[in-house]
Order: structure tokens, then sequence, then C-alpha cells
């Protein structure tokens, strides 16, 4: 059963920010995130705020640049099969297309997809934990298979989206709209990590709504891609992912972002990594470096070691595909 | 408070007064009486209320009766015709697709939504297009076979 709560329906931005007053007033996009978290009474709502009136927030559109305009509400079934982003940037309709499940993907959205909260057990159940203002993280001495094994610090969520990743290699930025105005975040700042500040996932405030998603134009020799490894094949979250953006100079990896997905409270940018593969061509020697470099800093808990042979492994197996492209 | 919304069901106009934290599951069921339509985990992972709206299928226990208002939904329901059954429908019965039937309407709209677009899939293409649905007594295959029985 859903707790009680009001709903509005608003047909611009500046009136749906005026009904975000409290933080107990909720945006609804795809609600595919949102009703799961109040039927499982994670946080509390008085008032929806429905976005789905407000027609700006809709359309992947190219820019004058060269680059991309995708709506907050383009769901992911709209970013996994645009042909703009699959040709222009594989790794995003790759992320978008591994998300969830068929139904979901219909319904969720972009915006949603980057605002989505987490889904450690503990902070879903009825733990009072770290994150919702306890005093303990229970995953870190409980069952912690799929928590993070990199950027953990008093919480060990795992960030759960295969489209962050995508969008931190890419080097997106977003827009965001409130009652102070407009701003634009790069994705790979958008995301807040536990040593940070345990409360919160992201930079918005309560009042402040996701806008659209800013994709830069590709780079000048662009290879990108996303792997997923789950435990089942659909409808389910990555144990260990990577999301590749390299521009490539002739068989030179000239530059570009390497950002792990199933590894870390946020999107992980796998600096390591990078620093092993820049300049270099992608022959075996490189990529085995590159794959020892990968887990080189991780901290894993007591059940969830396996994950560093599966990044070990994925980081080989997707840098000797792109090297091939 | 309750608020009147319009929508078409499987082709028919209706009226019906909802709440605001009224699911489209429930309204369908408690409201209209499509109990065709499952309540299963009620978060989204099991598919077992799947409906077609506006042309895709959605969890509809993840879409408030409020977001609902305008749109166009099939349930199960809508799909048998004075002719029968829907050839999907007819067949999961004679694959053997069905055990405890839970999973079934779930399973038939996402596949009607697959064949829709694509009348001959693949098995790969048929187990994607069902990926949404679980089947708890874990009878995949019938399910995959009654599928590729209609795209032939």
């Amino acid at each position: 059963m859903l707790p009680n709560f009001s709903y509005v329906r608003p047909k611009s931005l500046d009136e749906a920010v005026r009904h975000l007053d409290s933080p107990e007033n909720r945006i609804h996009a795809g609600g595919t995130d949102l009703l799961g978290c109040l039927r499982e009474r994670v946080f509390g709502v008085a008032k929806i705020v429905s976005l789905s009136g407000i027609q700006e927030l809709k359309g992947i559109t190219e820019t004058a640049e060269g680059g991309l305009r995708i709506g907050a509400l383009a769901t992911l079934r709209e970013i996994a099969e645009s042909p703009l982003i699959r040709s222009k940037y594989p790794v995003l309709a790759q992320g978008a297309a591994e998300a969830a499940s068929p139904q979901l993907r219909n319904q969720g959205t972009l915006g949603g997809n980057l605002c989505q909260k987490p889904r450690c057990w503990y902070y879903r159940g009825d733990f009072h934990c770290l994150r919702k203002g306890g005093d303990l993280c229970y995953a870190m001495v409980g069952e912690n298979a799929f928590h993070c094994i990199l950027g953990g610090d008093a919480c060990y969520i795992v960030h759960p989206s295969d489209t962050a990743p995508a969008l931190v290699a890419l080097g997106a930025t977003v827009r965001i709209t409130g009652a102070g105005g407009p701003r634009t975040v790069p994705v790979e700042e958008f995301f807040v990590p536990p040593t940070q500040d345990l409360t919160r996932e992201t930079v918005l405030e309560h009042n402040e709504i996701l806008t659209e998603i800013l994709l830069p134009p590709p780079p000048q020799g662009l290879r990108s891609s996303y792997r997923k490894v789950r435990a089942r094949r659909s409808w389910d979250f990555a144990l260990a992912g990577v999301a590749l953006a390299l521009q490539f100079r002739g068989e030179e990896v000239a530059g570009g972002r390497v950002v792990l997905s199933g590894a870390a409270p946020i999107p992980w940018r796998s600096v390591e990594v990078e620093e092993v593969i820049l300049g270099k061509r992608l022959d075996a020697e490189t990529i085995s470096a590159a794959a020892e470099a990968v887990v080189k800093n991780a901290e894993p808990l007591a059940q969830n070691d396996y994950k560093l042979p599966l990044f070990r492994a994925i980081v080989e197996e997707e840098l000797s595909a792109i090297a091939k492209v | 408070m309750k608020r009147i919304i319009q929508l078409t069901i499987n082709d028919k106009e209706y009226e019906v007064a909802v709440e605001p934290n009224q699911t489209l599951t429930d309204m369908l069921r408690y409201e209209l009486g499509l109990t065709g339509t499952k309540k299963g985990c009620e978060v989204g992972d099991c598919g077992s209320c799947t409906v077609i709206m506006d042309g895709i299928p959605v969890n509809s226990c993840l879409v408030l009766a409020m977001q609902a208002n305008g749109r166009k939904i099939t349930t199960i329901e809508g799909l048998e015709t004075e002719k029968g059954m829907h050839p999907i429908q007819k067949a999961f019965v004679e694959k053997g697709a069905i055990q405890c039937g839970f999973c079934t309407p779930g399973m038939i709209l996402s596949s009607k939504s697959l064949l829709d677009k694509n009348p001959n899939p693949t098995e790969e293409e048929i187990r994607a297009g069902i990926s949404g649905n679980l089947c708890r007594c874990t009878g995949y295959q019938k399910i995959v076979d009654a599928v590729k029985s209609v795209g032939k």
C-alpha cells in the first residue's frame, strides 16, 4: 500500500519548482524508483509533483555544436533505441539497454536513472542505517556481497545506474533548475560520495529539478562501449561493469575515460586504468597492466572479493574488443 | 481527495474516481473488476501486472492511476474477441505454456507487444521480449515455444 499523498501535475517548470517548497514533496518522473521507495517507506511523502505535463523536459535533439540535448524525461527505451545515440554515443545506448527490464525501460527516464536511490538491502529494508540518519552501516559487517569495493567510507552502497557511468565517460553535463535559477553541473560532479556527505547521493537540492542532459560533440576518433556483468541475464543490477569512451589516434589511445559500475557508491572513474592506457597502443602487455590497475586500490568487504577477478576480466575483454573496432 | 479520470480500456471509455495514491493495478482490479491484471511484487520486479499503455508494456503497479488519465490501456481481458481467444492465448493453451497461470496475463501482453512490432522474432528476441516477466513455475521453455509458434 502506498502512503497517502496529494498529486499535482504542473504545466511549467516554474510552477513545478514552486510545488517543491518542502522536502516531503517528491518529484515524479517515470515513477519506477519513487513508487518502490514510497511503498517500502524508505522516505516520507506529502505531495507528488508529476513532471509529465512539462513538454520542454521531453525529446532528444542535436545541438548546434554537434552534441546532443536529452530531456530528463526521455525514457531509457528512447535512449536505447535512438539512432542518433546508437551511432554517436554507443556507450550510452548500451547502458540504457542493459538497465532494468523492458517494462521499466518503457517507464523509467534518464533523469530518474541518475537520481535513483541506492539498492542496498539494508537501506531499502527496515534498518535505520547511517544513510537514513542512524548510526550503523549494517552492510559493513552484514551481507555485503553486492556492495562496493572502491570509494566506501562508513557507507558501502554501490551506485545502481548503468547510464551514469556512460555519461561520466562521455563528459556529459546536466542542467538543473530551482528557485535560485538554472545551473549546469558536469555529471562527474553530480554524484556525492559518502566521503563527502553520507546523507545524499547527488548535489540536487530538494527544490531543484534535473531538466536536461547535454552531451558534447563526439571527439575525433571516439570509440565507446558499455559492459555489464550480472547474476541474471535480465532485470538485475551490475555486479561489475565498465563504460569506455576512448579517443584513438591511429592505434594509440589519445585520451578518454574509463568508468566503473557496480564498484563504488558513485560511478567510479578508474584513473588507474586511464593512466596505464593513455598514449599507448592496446597491445597484450598494456591490456594486462590495465586489468591489474583496475583493482589496485580496491578494498573488498568480507563477501565481495569475487568482484576483483570480474573487474580484471571485463577490463581485459572490453579493451581487447575496443582495440579491434 | 478523489479525482475523476477519463481513459480508454480495451477500446471502451471509462470515467473513474481515483485516489492520488491508487495505482493503475488497484484501479483496474478493485474499481473495475478487471482482475486479469495480477498483483505480484508491487515494486516492478515480477511483471505480473503488465498492461499495454499507449502501445507499450508497462508495470501497472508503478503507474499511478492519475497518470493514466487520457491514456489508452489494453489488459488481458481486451484480447479475446467474439471470434474467440487471441492467437497468442490459443498458443499458450496448446503448447502447455500455462502452469499456475499467475504470470500468464503479463507474459501474453509482453509477447503481444513484441509480436506487434516483430512478427517473426528469434528465440533470443522472444527471451528478451519477456525478460521483464517472471514465471516462478520456471516454465519458460514452453512459453518461448508458444510465442515462436504464433510468429510462424
